[in-house]
């Protein structure tokens, strides 16, 4: 697949966008942001990063997601302050890198974040842009994983899966919470749906590698860098891995992926009673 | 003969490959800080650097015994597997504690010279090879902040072709796996954990602190034995 073929017609509208801002002569360059714009036929984007005044070449393309829940929800298993560091800092700052990278380098604009990622991968020798696009997908991802309240069972066809692929769910638990400890320096877990193989998973990836590089499908992660965990359990891997697998993790997310997944990966019948 | 079989820990069910005669299992402790944790404040914290010395120092070594423990035991009842599995085990703990134990041996509190700038031969040798002190820890601050994820960054001398470089090594990976003539000089961990209490991401800002603290005589002295009449 070669990487010029990201997207479809949102390319072409992109990139006239894209002349908009450059254009020097053009009234709408030198602002920032204007709802209003009278000019029909003209879409400018919001400018989600620091404008430096004048013309404005950044163009914002990707922005900062915010978690599904308010950043102390999640007390006390992983602190506000946490969030508003590892959300607020870390994740704004990947988005913020990106942006930066893509604006320099529009070959790669018109992709959705999944194609993006396996676009600059490249089969195993990435660009310099993957980093920053694979973190902003890992970070989103991993919020969404977690809830208030979270923890306990999955339940129905999730639980089934994990039963038919690990034997049980606490042979699954053990074995996820063995990866998350014995990964060497930062990297992630993740419970993933294989097509080829039609069954689930455990993977542990390195610095911001993710299941999405090698075509399989994410089902709930686990973030084991240290900034992660560092300022609410310090060194305490095994307490934050149980912490998480306990209290954080969102079966409920789980659940919706693997039930999207399914238009996708056919893991076989339902067993329906015969009547 | 007899006192070979005197030696000899385990029974003779496999016969010993070759020299494999007595080997006691030397274990690996933590060694002891030469300052207090709160002597390299306010560029290095207190808090860190307990944490760093009692509880992660300490985790490599007591996991690198458990490797090294586990290999004794599949090397002398000749399991070929498992002796090649627990070689990332070792590179990652055994490292752990070859490059923690450098590290703290090259910082020092100012009151003990910590950042007094290198004199004699290694200063003339950073001044060939990088033109100034300053271009040096340019390039080092410059490498250690793009490094991704976990590693070291490190000054060493290369014994055969005589010089000095900058490298960075991923994980605990120790200098000389970028090459065997590399001895190390100096090297900062960048791992979130040297830094991430104190700092949080502003890894730049540890980079740039951590030099007050440098122990330059440490340097000075690996770089006259190993390279001497440079």
């Amino acid at each position: 697949m070669s990487w010029s073929s990201c997207g479809s017609s949102s390319v072409y509208s992109l990139s006239s966008s894209i002349l908009v801002a450059n254009d020097p002569s053009s009234k709408l360059s030198k602002r920032r942001f204007t709802p209003n714009i009278s000019q029909p036929g003209w879409k400018q984007r919001r400018d989600s990063s620091h404008n430096n005044g004048g013309v404005s070449k950044v163009f914002g393309y990707y922005g900062l997601k915010s978690p599904p829940y308010k950043l102390d929800a999640l007390e006390p298993y992983m602190s506000q302050r946490t969030l508003e560091v590892h959300w607020g800092v870390h994740h704004r700052g990947y988005v913020e890198a990106l942006n930066k990278q893509l604006e320099k380098n529009d070959i790669f604009y018109g992709c959705t974040m999944d194609e993006l990622i396996k676009v600059l991968y490249n089969n195993g020798n990435p660009f310099p842009e993957f980093n920053d696009a694979a973190q902003v997908w890992n970070h989103d991802f991993f919020w969404e994983s977690m809830q208030p309240g979270g923890g306990d069972m999955p339940t129905l066809g999730l639980l089934q899966q994990i039963e038919k692929d690990f034997g049980s769910f606490a042979n699954f638990k053990e074995k996820f919470t063995e990866a998350a400890l014995t990964l060497f320096g930062s990297g992630w877990v993740w419970l993933v749906l294989k097509r080829e193989a039609k069954s689930l998973a455990i993977v542990k990836t390195s610095n911001s590698i993710n299941p999405l590089v090698w075509n399989d499908i994410p089902i709930t992660s686990l973030d084991m860098w240290e900034h992660a965990y560092y300022l609410d359990y310090r060194n305490d891997k095994a307490k934050y891995v149980n912490t998480f697998m306990n209290h954080l993790v969102s079966w409920n997310a789980a659940a919706v992926r693997i039930v999207r997944a399914q238009a996708f990966v056919n893991l076989g019948e339902p067993k329906i009673p015969v009547a | 003969m007899a006192l070979r079989n005197l030696l000899i820990r385990k029974t003779l069910a496999t016969p010993p490959l070759g020299i494999l005669g007595f080997r006691s299992l030397k274990t690996f402790s933590l060694p002891d800080l030469p300052y207090d944790y709160g002597a390299l404040e306010p560029a290095i914290s207190g808090e860190i650097m307990q944490l760093h010395h009692q509880k992660h120092h300490q985790t490599y070594i007591t996991n690198y015994n458990k490797a090294l423990e586990q290999l004794d035991d599949a090397m002398s009842k000749g399991d070929a597997s498992t002796i090649v599995k627990l070689q990332s085990a070792i590179k990652f703990n055994g490292g752990g504690h070859v490059n923690h134990s450098i590290f703290w041996k090259n910082l020092a509190p100012v009151r003990e010279g910590g950042g007094e700038p290198p004199k004699g031969s290694l200063g003339w040798a950073i001044d060939n090879n990088f033109g100034s002190l300053e271009a040096l820890i340019q390039e080092m601050n410059a490498e250690g902040a793009a490094l991704q994820g976990s590693g070291w960054v490190w000054l060493g001398a290369d014994k055969e072709l005589k010089h000095l470089v900058v490298e960075s090594t991923e994980n605990q990976d120790p200098l000389v796996t970028k090459g065997p003539s590399l001895i190390p000089l100096l090297g900062i961990d960048v791992w979130e954990h040297a830094y991430y209490l104190q700092y949080k991401n502003v890894r730049p800002d540890y980079l740039k602190n951590i030099w007050k603290v440098m122990n330059w005589k440490y340097a000075s002295d690996v770089y006259d034995k190993e390279c001497p009449e440079s």
